[in-house]
């Protein structure tokens, strides 16, 4: 596996970190970190600063039986919580997404494979699948896209993607991702508004696809 | 306990007591310290009292429950509590699970290297420090931060958040960690 070299922005791991990040950028945040130990470290230091707020913080007394309910609960079995691994290219995130199940795919045409994972007001986040040499549209977006590859690699007009590897594009980008040769590319995809491809799809079938 | 747990924080000495001992009165200890201020932190944010004190209920549960994958080498415990909090708080608003990295828990059976954990405990201080020499606006601004009442996009935008200063305090703690992470894969 070569080294990560797009990481996740700094701003987006602060607000990962206190819980502001909308989900379906949260998945690709928690996916990448779960690749990445460096952006794990980074959102550790987050973290330890959300903890020096919580030390100073004002406190609230808490009510006078709390304690002794807590305490009383000690002994209760947990309730159970799912637990998802990694499996093949997929993170535990990603897996937690799929509730354990492989992807269902969708074709899109020329190869391109969807599976939705979510779509909501917040935005949408699925996994795609790219023959090897294959292009994806140009598209340009609202708001906010992250792409983060799990397998194969892309390249577009910003540059390189590797396994590991998280693209962060503004509205701003119009771009025209290309799979690299080799393995079919495998990217984890969140935007938080709906994409406007250019070409490829009649625009008037993307409510269909939720792309 | 080791002999070296002496050197530790009061707090890191409890928590590795519940950690490997499931000690009782350690956790006690944890929930006095830790309960009042969970209930100020959770309610900053507009909850209501009530609902307050189910989410610190949550979270000090979930201490116990989850002790194993406590880290003192990676991790004070206020920040391990702060993001525990964080994420039940927000599946308590939301009714749904939110997307959670991968668990990397120690290996069992690992002493505490307690110079290691001091290493952690001086360069949080040194945060600490940065964070009270701030003027009083910007440190109201990262508490809104880190209290989670700032969208992604505002954090962006506000350059006053000292998180340039984050990365250089803890730079040194950092590379550390990234080396030790490096290493466990
Ligand atoms: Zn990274």
């Amino acid at each position: 596996m070569t080294a990560i070299t797009h990481h996740t922005p700094d701003a987006m791991l602060a607000a990962y970190a206190s819980g502001s990040l909308a989900d379906p950028f949260a998945l690709v945040v928690a996916a990448h970190v779960s690749l990445c130990p460096e952006c794990r470290a980074a959102l550790e230091a987050h973290q330890t600063l959300g903890g020096i707020v919580l030390e100073t913080t004002r406190s609230e007394a808490p009510s006078a039986g709390l304690k002794s309910s807590v305490l009383a609960r000690l002994d209760e079995p947990a309730p159970p919580e799912p637990h998802y691994r990694r499996s093949g290219v997929f993170p535990g995130p990603v897996m937690a997404a799929l509730k354990g199940r492989p992807p269902r795919w969708k074709s899109l045409g020329l190869g391109v494979r969807q599976s939705m994972l979510s779509a909501d007001r917040d935005g949408s986040v699925r996994l795609l699948y790219i023959p090897p040499g294959q292009a994806v549209p140009d598209h340009s977006h609202n708001g906010l896209e992250l792409t983060l590859v799990l397998q194969g690699s892309f390249a577009d007009e910003t540059g390189q993607f590797g396994v590991g590897d998280l693209e962060v594009a503004g509205s701003d980008l119009e771009h025209m991702p290309t799979a690299g040769v080799g393995a079919p590319c495998i990217c984890l995809a969140a935007t938080d508004a709906p994409l406007r491809f250019k070409s490829f799809l009649p625009r008037m079938l993307q409510p269909l696809f939720r792309i | 306990m080791t002999p070296a747990s002496a050197d530790l924080s009061p707090q890191t000495a409890w928590m590795l007591a519940v950690r490997d001992g499931r000690d009782r009165e350690a956790f006690a200890a944890l929930f006095d310290h830790f309960a009042p201020r969970l209930k100020g932190f959770v309610m900053r944010s507009g909850t209501s009292g009530a609902q307050a004190e189910e989410i610190v209920q949550e979270v000090m549960l979930t201490v116990w429950r989850r002790a194993h994958l406590f880290d003192p080498h990676r991790a004070q415990v206020s920040a391990w509590i702060y993001q525990i909090a964080r994420n039940r708080h927000i599946d308590v608003i939301r009714k749904e699970r939110r997307p959670v990295p991968e668990e990397l828990g120690e290996d069992p059976g690992t002493e505490p290297d307690a110079s290691q954990i001091m290493a952690l405990d001086q360069e949080t201080g040194r945060l600490k420090q940065a964070l009270e020499r701030l003027n009083p606006d910007q440190r109201i601004m990262v508490e809104k931060a880190y209290l989670g009442e700032m969208t992604h996009h505002e954090i962006s935008e506000q350059t006053g958040l000292p998180l340039g200063t984050i990365k250089s305090r803890i730079r040194l703690g950092l590379e550390r960690l990234r080396h030790e992470l490096k290493g466990m894969r």
